[in-house]
């Protein structure tokens, strides 16, 4: 093995990830039997202000919610630019996906134009939900939770600001880029490299303000919340880099690091920014403490541990080694741990104080996105088993399930986020809190019809290319039904994104009353 | 100073095992594998290459895959997609573009599969035209089309129920069709130490 100087390489940096990950694992035990790591029930309650538990925050000029006004706005222009800069790119993302979604069933609609070909408007769809929707929509969340965690102001404000400003640019180039041939062409990763590296430099602006904020703070316990944010600020930017870093890979190796980059993802960035929010506004709106403050640690580590190895049932029965597939389906399996514990977490809290769902629309896309959260995931894991896997593996039920943990879970819980946040950034509430409401029944509804429609399709497909007596014609005539249902959510979920742009700049208005004080 | 220090700990050294379990271990086992086979596939030459950036910039691996299956899972050999996949028959790929999506057929061994070139452009042109019940997207604008009772042009085609109508492929539609008919992944590798023999 030593023959070689790259060889020599590839050894010593096998010893030293792995020494690393023993280290931490071993001072993360010493941690444990220090008992740095068991927390007080006690810290549940970290997140309330004097008198709070048993009230509900609701109104966002209530007296309550203003002795965190200073908490709240202390970044105020960044958060704005990150979130509705994120909402705009939602609509565009979804106006693409709706097209795509109709070329399936109509694959001449607008066909014989170069730019609006299926190929072009699909990754379109994919980077402008991951790169400007959910990516900076989340940051822009966890950025406003980070100070009320903290109780530090948000340090580096024009620092934030200027990350805004450059990740947009990157997101634009990127995709400009796309339609032009600039493209990396690795799922998830298409962008071309150079403007990637401006979203790197974007993320490390946010980080870095993000982590001297937490520095700071003079709280002896960190929430939950906290937690999954802090992680979550470690793990993308090293998957974002090493997947990215295109020198080292090529063929099958160059697969694996794509799915393990793509299932990560959303695993190890997306899935913890969406429960750290759940985590703080689901027990902030119902007024009580989370149910059990300690499963939330076996939530976190389980998460932690197990999220971290799935992916490579993307490529189950592909030319990759044997037991590299196992352990994915071990691990994907394992998630059922942290997902049931979060889930008894979350819903038992829900379930004690149902009746907040009729104050709070806020609460009623946070309790969606939570129950998403379960399902998908326990979907997940059921269909990395590999007889399971092998029926659904390169159809539309994969796509059906990636709708259902992104939208129905973090997309729900990311608008729950910005509707409660933006009314506390901008010291007013919503003029129709009506609108907020029908955008979450459209929007469950498209979501519900979207997963379940595409979800059936995708498994008579997968049936059919099971079927040695099958053919493949079969396949794509049984799926053109499930195809139309598709369209049919995807326009509710689109009409959703449209109510929610109205609802966001309405709220940005000035009233006329305070401009004439 | 808080407890802040246990989730970055915690953290890294998680993200660190998932690279050594998830990149360092597979390069070396494959990187091994490699050695020791001659892979079937050669080089692609320059215009296959253009053809690939094609297929990438028009994103075809969002509806085919390149990697064949064993029977145990899927009818991929039934379907004619030839024997299961091997990490040699990749060792050119750079993007891989393995795919994971079949709304239309594997593409692994499509150059033995379908070896015509006009079947291809037509194909290109509009799909439905050879496969009635085919979603794939019509490529037109990779085409000039011209009228004229004989060839306009040599490597011209006509369409077909047409008697006047033919299509011109662009170098572009050529590239992409020549990357396809490359695409010969059916061959088994030889073991490289009884190749030398």
């Amino acid at each position: 093995m030593s023959k070689g100087g790259t060889v020599d390489a590839k050894v010593v940096f096998l010893i030293l990830t792995f020494s690393i990950s023993v280290l931490g694992m071993l001072a993360f035990v010493v941690a444990l039997i220090q008992k740095q790591v068991l927390v007080p029930a006690s810290a549940a309650k970290s997140i309330f202000g004097k008198n709070e538990v048993g009230h509900s925050e609701l109104d966002a000029k209530s007296r309550m919610s203003d002795q965190w006004k200073t908490l709240d706005q202390s970044a105020k222009i960044p958060i704005l630019l990150f979130m509705v800069s994120s909402v705009l790119w939602l609509v565009l993302g979804s106006i693409f996906g709706l097209l795509v979604s109709f070329k399936f069933h109509a694959p001449e609609f607008l066909g014989s134009e170069a730019l609006l070909t299926f190929g072009k408007l699909r990754p379109l769809h994919l980077n402008i939900i991951a790169y400007g929707w959910l990516s900076p929509a989340a940051l822009g969340v966890a950025m406003w939770l980070v100070p009320r965690m903290t109780k530090v102001p948000l340090q580096n404000v024009k620092t934030l600001f200027a990350a805004g400003v450059i990740w947009n640019i990157g997101v634009i180039l990127g995709c400009v880029g796309l339609l032009f041939g600039l493209n990396d062409g690795l799922e998830w990763l298409e962008f071309w490299w150079p403007f990637k590296i401006l979203l790197a430099l974007a993320g490390a602006m946010v980080a870095i303000p993000l982590f001297r904020t937490i520095y700071l703070s003079k709280e002896e316990h960190l929430y939950v919340s906290m937690w999954y944010i802090i992680a979550a600020l470690i793990w993308f930017p090293v998957l974002f880099i090493i997947a990215n870093s295109h020198f080292l890979h090529s063929g099958v190796e160059q697969a694996i690091a794509n799915w393990w980059f793509a299932h990560n993802v959303l695993g190890l960035w997306v899935t913890p920014l969406g429960l750290g929010i759940v985590y703080y506004l689901l027990p902030k709106i119902i007024g009580h403490p989370i149910a059990s403050y300690q499963l939330s640690l076996f939530g976190f580590w389980g998460l932690a541990l197990f999220y971290s190895q799935v992916g490579m049932h993307h490529l189950l029965g592909g030319p990759i080694p044997t037991w590299l597939g196992n352990l994915s389906v071990v691990m994907s399996v394992g998630m059922a741990i942290p997902v049931i514990t979060t889930a008894i977490n979350h819903h038992v809290s829900a379930y004690r104080h149902f009746h907040v769902l009729n104050e709070s629309v806020v609460l009623r896309f946070i309790v969606f996105g939570a129950m998403s959260y379960t399902v998908s995931s326990l979907q997940g894991s059921l269909h990395s088993l590999r007889t399971f896997n092998y029926t659904t593996h390169f159809t539309h039920w994969t796509v059906s399930h990636a709708h259902l943990g992104l939208y129905g879970f973090t997309t729900m819980v990311l608008f729950g986020g910005i509707y409660y946040a933006l009314p506390r950034l901008v010291g007013r509430n919503f003029k129709h809190p009506r609108l907020l409401n029908l955008h979450f029944w459209v929007a469950a509804t498209g979501i519900i019809i979207y997963a379940v429609g595409l979800g059936y399709g995708g498994w008579l497909q997968g049936k059919e290319l099971q079927n040695v007596n099958g053919s493949f014609e079969q396949s794509v005539r049984l799926t053109m039904p499930y195809l139309v249902v598709r369209s049919f959510g995807g326009t509710l979920m689109l009409l959703s994104h449209c109510l929610m742009l109205y609802n966001v700049f309405s709220i940005l208005r000035p009233e006329k009353e305070a401009v004439i004080k | 100073m808080n407890k802040a220090y246990i989730f970055v700990l915690g953290g890294t050294s998680t993200i660190t095992l998932s690279i050594f379990l998830f990149i360092l271990v597979p390069r070396l086992q494959v990187s091994e594998i490699n050695k020791d086979a001659v892979s079937a596939q050669s080089p692609y030459t320059e215009n296959e290459l253009k053809g690939r950036k094609t297929y990438i910039d028009n994103g075809c691996l969002y509806c085919h895959s390149q990697q064949v299956r064993d029977p145990v899972a899927g009818a991929d050999k039934a379907f004619g997609w030839g024997r299961a996949s091997l990490p040699s028959d990749y060792i050119y790929d750079k993007p891989h573009l393995l795919g994971t999506m079949r709304t239309g057929p594997d593409l692994s061994n499509i150059g033995s599969r379908q070896p015509s070139r006009d079947w291809h452009h037509l194909h290109f042109y509009n799909p439905r035209l050879l496969v009635s019940w085919s979603i794939m997207p019509g490529f037109p604008f990779f085409y000039e089309v011209a009228t004229s009772s004989e060839s306009p042009k040599p490597g011209a085609i006509r369409i077909p129920g047409k008697t006047d109508q033919w299509i011109i492929p662009s170098e572009e539609a050529e590239n992409l069709v020549s990357y396809l008919m490359s695409l010969k992944r059916d061959r088994d590798p030889v073991k490289a130490s009884e190749a030398t023999k």
